[in-house]
């Protein structure tokens, strides 16, 4: 019973971290190169730029609420569970959500990264 | 991709792994907190260690690596980076603390560098068509084997 619990909480913590990853890439990509800007206007234009960008704060807040369903799924799962299987399931999550909402040109370079990685993060923890 | 650019990644890595690490270290040594809502004050407490403090402060640069990697690069791109920090973590504990790790764990470094291979080797950031109508392609954008 347990466990549906902790998959659960594994699920909130991929959907709200992905939607956090997509609403702030596509924040940083509406203000732009930060590093020309912060070149040209200076580091409190970036700074206010950046605030001023609506999805940001929204991709805040999805990152808030990632971090604590986090919390409450390693109050109720493994950590050898949750965090490993959070992680590469999010990396998955990700490559299909920018190739979807962000138009990212997700290639074969890119897909094989991602699982890889995944792959990757889950023997690390075993 | 400039060397700065490297530099930001490079950052997102390093500020990662040792803002996780400080923190973790900080939240042992203030022991058996209960993380619950009836011990908010003991929470908020724990910010006064230094070793927490010092975690937050890495996590914050992280954030800031990590927004400002994404103002100039995919996001696909710039992921793969994070999960380098595994491999750090792996590494300063073989040859920093000389513990022993598995073959499982090997395998799992090497699947994890050759991803991050794999996605640094390519094109950094998906041409956009704003990009294309007012300054022209960014110079990686379009061709990656300019790259130096």
């Amino acid at each position: 019973m347990k466990d549906i619990y902790a998959w659960a909480a594994i699920g909130l913590i991929v959907l709200t971290s992905t939607t956090g990853d997509v609403l702030l890439s596509y924040s940083m990509k509406q203000v732009g190169d930060v590093g020309e800007l912060w070149k040209r206007r200076g580091a409190l234009a970036v700074l206010g730029r950046v605030l001023r960008t609506p999805t940001f704060a929204l991709g805040l807040m999805a990152m808030a609420i990632a971090f604590y369903s986090l919390l409450f799924g390693l109050s109720w799962g493994n950590l050898s569970l949750v965090v490993p299987a959070s992680a590469s399931l999010t990396f998955v999550a990700n490559a299909v959500a920018a190739r979807i909402f962000l138009h990212e040109r997700v290639g074969r370079r890119r897909w094989l990264a991602a699982l890889l990685v995944a792959g990757g993060v889950v023997l690390m923890a075993v | 991709m400039t060397f700065r650019k490297y530099l930001v990644l490079a950052g997102i890595t390093v500020c990662a792994t040792a803002g996780d690490s400080l923190l973790a270290r900080g939240m042992k040594q203030l022991g058996n907190i209960n993380v619950s809502l009836h011990n908010l004050s003991a929470l908020l407490l724990a910010i006064l260690n230094p070793w927490v403090t010092a975690g937050i402060l890495f996590l914050l640069a992280f954030f800031a690596c990590y927004i400002s990697a994404l103002s100039w690069a995919d996001l696909t791109y710039v992921l793969p980076a994070t999960s380098l920090g595994y491999v750090l973590v792996a590494l300063i504990a073989r040859f920093g603390f000389h513990e022993v790790i598995s073959p499982t764990r090997w395998l799992g470094i090497a699947l994890i560098a050759a991803g991050v291979g794999f996605v640094a080797a390519g094109p950094s950031v998906t041409p956009s068509r704003q990009h294309l109508d007012s300054r022209g392609p960014s110079r990686d954008a379009l061709s990656p084997q300019v790259k130096l």
